[in-house]
């Protein structure tokens, strides 16, 4: 058994292991020397004796090998008193049916020690593990321990995934919610645990540690409305699938797109914090450590978009070189921070945690590219008045960009400028080696900045327009004649007349019993509900205290009246009550915009907005039934001037019974939204009724618009018009908007009688409440 | 009889103008027109008119209105006292005899069977019938009538009837901009600029979530409390949550991202 390759010193116990496999004995000499050096005596016995063992399970090399390998690295993040338990782990494997696991299992562990960190940690890991074996193996159509776990392999490969992004519990929760469905379903038990179900990827997402975009969604909204008056769609990605290489946040047409977690941030040593008003004092190595939150740290990438969707213009980028384009990039990231930082100061506590500081020596000039390194420092120097380098080129860019920033905003141009002088001051011959210096270069909470450039050669984007609707043969609506409205054109400050025709249909029926399950769905809703309408539900009789005249005395108030008079002092002469029938008298007309956006999912959730307003509108109708209230409801959409349809849904005579809710039950969403002509047409039904007040609720997705309408105003003016007329009609209009970018047109047409749903999920809820506060 | 110099505007208040309204009141006065002010909460309404009624040398007459407000509490009603029944008038009546200003401050908290009673001195008749009395009251010749409402408290039923609203020429509030409002906060309360531009910063972050989860920002009269407070010698962040965040919300989002922007502001 002498051999070449083992040194004479290591032969007692090259000797001990017995291994046959000749691709054990190339490696075996350095992995001792690693043994030798990070085990104890008994841990170097150990790790001999376990190794023989895996030598002769029968299941190949690869098991030793990897022991081998990389226990004496495990050893040292999680004790040599780990040993026992994993190899405990292993010949359970290996007596089962699942020796097919041994080999990924000892490759993970590694990842896991790294993760895991403690004993008791693995200890509860390598239970789960066990847990799962057992009640996974053998179990399809009852035979016993036959055949393998199906996804112990695949879990064992997945699990450095698993564990940084899933606490203990959080992967027992995942493992369990596998267990529980694919127990008898090999193939489907493989697809969840190698986490290519879409489900294993959503329980993933559900149980993940960090902070959530989903749960923070509206706290971000208006984080980004009330301190940077801006709005937009916050789309989630997930980093979860991807370790290498992390997506960056950007923005685009649809909305912001930002990681769908974050854990807290703690930033290394060294790492510096300011203290009140930017100024920074503590000793630079000293500095204490703060901890970004979570959901700061999406703040901090919201701020930096925001910052550049005020302050960046984009430039061409055909002019620059990659590296220019590079600079360019980080000195209008410093620029706009800089700029965010003037508005709101407290800002810089959490960039200057964020923000890397890379070691001035880090980057090998003779072997990487140090081109990124240097632009880091760069940006860490303007960020950090006591950064730590001493690099002339570094110290003079930050001062010159400090001396640009002093009296101006500056701008994007000037930053180019910049940017192309201090690549060619600091160019290096090394800077073209394809090797880059990344390490402590990547500001996380930056965006990619795509939105910076353009191109001069743009593909001829076509104009998109859109097509003017037909409506097919057929479905001509066959009711009454139209009914014809003015509309009003703010550009010449007058009335079109009979401008558009509007028909008006009963609309299609459905299964009711539809309806009846949705109410069914919300019956806890519908109880706290209860409770708000029977406090505003008008009683039979109120009393109405303190008359001067009225239809009896009020006792109480006379005896106080009488004492006052005796006494000297004033006596309230109020001493009479009188009664009176509810005071409420309420007509209410609800407005729906059925247009084509409607079957648009909601944000958030899945369903679509048409579904959620069938829910709220059942609710909503429920409610107003329970007070009493007169009310109607009608949908409407529009295929150009000639053609909008006011589809009748319920009526003031009808109750809310079997046909309406039939009626709503079909409900569809097609077409456009001429509204202004549909409020006309409902407020002629409403002002019809006898009551004290009637509103109008109009509930719509979106702006007023129709296809043959080109200016985007126009309809939105008319719409104002009608609310104006409206009032003088005494309707009060109030629009409910489920578009959270209403803003920009919902006052112009409501004044103040609006309220926008961002989150649509939420409507079932908020209408009924909306109507009950609009109402008491 | 009644003495008019107690309610005169003795010292001149403070107010800043936001455009051109101290002009466009003079005229409304000139003219005697009935002016109704609308604007959200705290945004300058009162003050305003007070300052109209010192620069014009007229007394005020203020009438918070409340629900229980009758119409008698306005125009008046007898009294008993020892010798049998007395008279006495009410702010309303009192104002049209001597020709004070009179200012009804959130009307539409008032009932509408209240509000009517106004009608007759706010047209051509300007006359104030005073049925138990008996009299027929002809209001004085500087006498004006003065209303001011929250269009943002979205109640269908707190509102005015047309016929009261179209009695009215009509001023529309709102808060002033941000260089404005950190001139009042210096004047008002003697702060520095720099502070009372960290304060104007945070109510302008609320005033951009009206609508979303908020139904009004932070007033001028809030900001006003919280630079008191910081004048006084509280720290400036709990000052602030004090006076700006946890007055306007109880919403645990909203109250985040407000004390978020007072960390932001101060640094
Ligand atoms: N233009 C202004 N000039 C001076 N002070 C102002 C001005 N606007 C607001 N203020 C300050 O704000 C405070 C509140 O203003 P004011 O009482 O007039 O509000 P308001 O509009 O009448 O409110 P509300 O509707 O609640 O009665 C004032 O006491 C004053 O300190
Ligand atoms: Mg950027």
């Amino acid at each position: 058994m002498e051999t070449a390759t083992i040194p004479a010193e290591l032969d007692v116990y090259w000797k001990q292991l017995d291994c046959g496999f000749p691709r054990v004995e190339p490696v075996f000499a350095d992995c001792m020397r690693e043994a030798l050096a990070t085990l104890s005596k008994q841990g170097v016995d150990a790790y001999i004796e376990n190794a023989r063992f895996l030598g002769k399970m029968g299941r190949g090399a690869e098991p030793i090998l990897i022991f081998m390998e990389k226990w004496p690295a495990v050893a040292k993040t999680l004790g040599e008193d780990a040993l026992p338990a994993i190899m405990e782990c292993i010949r359970r494997m290996w007596k089962s049916p699942n020796g097919n696991a041994i080999t990924p299992f000892l490759q993970s562990l590694p990842a896991t020690a790294r993760r895991l960190q403690s004993p008791q940690q693995l200890r509860g890991y390598l239970d789960i593990a066990l847990d799962f074996m057992e009640r996974t193996t053998g179990s399809i159509h009852g035979i016993q321990q036959t055949f393998p776990s199906p996804g112990l392999p695949s879990l064992f490969k997945q699990v450095s995934v698993l564990l940084s992004q899933l606490s203990l519990e959080g992967l027992k929760n995942w493992v369990e919610y596998g267990v529980r469905y694919y127990k008898d379903h090999p193939d489907r038990q493989i697809d969840y645990f190698s986490l290519q179900s879409a489900d294993s990827r959503a329980v993933l997402q559900r149980e993940r540690h960090g902070t959530l975009l989903v749960d923070n969604e509206r706290k971000l909204d208006m984080y980004l409305r009330g301190l940077w008056h801006d709005a937009d769609q916050l789309i989630p990605y997930s980093g979860a699938f991807d370790e290498l290489r992390k997506p960056i946040p950007y923005y685009d047409k649809l909305g912001i797109r930002l990681p769908d977690v974050y854990d807290d941030f703690i930033p290394s040593v060294g790492c510096t914090p300011c203290t009140e008003n930017g100024a920074w004092n503590a000793p630079y190595d000293k500095a204490e450590r703060i901890v970004i939150s979570g959901i700061d740290r999406y703040r901090a990438v919201l701020a930096h978009i925001a910052a550049h969707r005020r302050w960046t213009t984009a430039i061409f980028a055909d002019n620059f070189s990659p590296f220019q384009r590079m600079a360019v990039e980080f000195l209008e990231d410093s620029r706009v921070e800089y700029l965010a930082m003037r508005e709101y100061p407290g800002l810089r506590r959490i960039f200057a945690a964020l923000h890397p500081i890379p070691a001035e020596d880090a980057c090998d000039p003779e072997n990487e590219s140090g081109v990124r390194h240097r632009l880091a420092m760069l940006s860490r120097a303007i960020l950090d008045p006591r950064h730590p380098y001493k690099n002339p080129h570094i110290i003079e860019f930050a001062q010159r960009f400090l001396a640009l920033m002093q009296h101006s905003d500056s701008g994007t141009p000037e930053m180019a400028d910049l940017a192309v002088l201090f690549v060619a001051k600091t160019r290096r011959q090394s800077d073209q080696l394809p090797k880059i210096h990344f390490k402590d270069t990547v500001v996380d909470y930056r965006d990619d900045n795509r939105q910076m450039w353009k191109f001069i050669e743009e593909g001829d984007e076509e104009e998109a327009f859109d097509e003017p609707r037909k409506i097919e043969p057929g479905e001509e609506i066959n009711g009454l004649p139209p009914r014809h409205y003015h509309e009003w054109d703010y550009l010449n400050h007058s009335y079109r007349p009979d401008w558009v025709s509007v028909y008006e249909a009963l609309h299609p029926s459905g299964s009711a019993a539809d309806i009846d399950r949705l109410l069914a769905k919300h019956a806890a809703l519908a109880k706290r509900l209860k409770k708000m309408l029977d406090l505003i539900k008008p009683q039979e009789k109120v009393r109405i205290r303190y008359q001067e005249e009225g239809s009896e005395l009020d006792l109480d108030v006379a005896l106080r009246s009488l004492i006052d008079y005796k006494s000297g002092a004033t006596p309230d002469p109020r001493i009479n009550m009188s009664h009176k029938t509810s005071g409420r008298n309420i007509a209410v007309m609800l407005l729906l915009d059925l247009s084509e956006s409607l079957n648009e999912k909601a944000a958030g959730c899945d369903q679509t907005i048409l579904e959620l307003s069938r829910e709220a509108v059942s609710l909503l109708a429920w409610a107003i039934e329970k007070l009493g209230d007169p009310f109607a409801i009608a949908g409407f959409h529009s295929n150009t001037r000639h053609d909008v349809r006011y589809l009748h849904i319920k009526g003031y005579s009808e109750s809310w019974d079997d046909r309406v809710k039939g009626r709503l039950a079909a409900m569809e969403a097609n077409y456009s939204t001429r509204m202004g002509a549909a409020m006309r047409h409902a407020a002629h039904y409403l002002e019809k009724q006898q009551a004290d007040k009637k509103l109008m609720l109009v509930l719509t997705d979106g702006e007023p618009s129709d296809v043959d309408s080109k200016d985007g105003r126009m309809l939105i003016e008319d719409a104002r018009q009608a609310v104006t007329e409206l009032d003088r009609q005494g309707i009060y209009a109030y629009c409910i908007n489920l578009d959270s970018k209403a803003d920009k047109y919902v006052a112009d047409i409501f004044g103040n009688q609006y309220t926008i749903i961002d989150r649509v999920a939420q409507l079932p809820e908020r209408l009924p409440q909306l109507f009950i506060s609009l109402t008491k | 009889m009644t003495n008019k110099d107690q309610y005169k505007v003795n010292q001149e208040p403070f107010y800043q103008p936001q455009g051109d309204e101290v002009a466009l009141y003079e005229a409304a006065y000139a003219a005697r027109l009935p002016v109704m002010i609308k604007g959200p909460t705290g945004c300058g309404k009162s003050r305003f008119v007070e300052y109209m009624a010192w620069k014009l040398g007229k007394p005020l007459i203020t009438v918070a209105c409340n629900e229980d407000m009758t119409a008698s509490d306005l125009v008046g009603r007898y009294l008993l006292d020892a010798n049998g029944t007395r008279w006495l008038d009410g702010p309303l009546t009192t104002a049209a005899r001597i020709g004070a200003i009179c200012y009804l401050d959130e009307i539409v908290e008032a009932r509408q069977d209240t509000t009517v009673v106004i009608h007759p001195l706010t047209d051509h008749r300007r006359t104030l019938p005073l049925d138990k009395k008996g009299e027929q009251l002809e209001a004085h010749s500087d006498f004006q009538m003065v209303i001011s409402y929250n269009p943002g408290y979205q109640s269908l039923l707190k509102d005015l009837k047309q016929s009261t609203k179209q009695r009215f020429t009509a001023f529309e509030f709102d808060y002033p901009t941000a260089i404005l409002e950190v001139e009042i906060l210096c004047k008002e309360t003697g702060m520095d600029k720099e502070m009372s531009a960290s304060l104007v910063k945070i109510g302008q972050a609320a005033r951009n979530l009206k609508g979303h989860g908020l139904d009004e920002g932070i007033s001028t009269r809030l900001l006003v409390y919280a630079a008191t407070l910081i004048k006084g010698g509280v720290e400036p962040r709990a000052a602030c949550r004090m006076a700006l965040v946890r007055p306007i919300t109880d919403d645990a989002d909203i109250r985040d991202t407000l004390d978020h922007a007072i960390d932001a502001v101060f640094g």
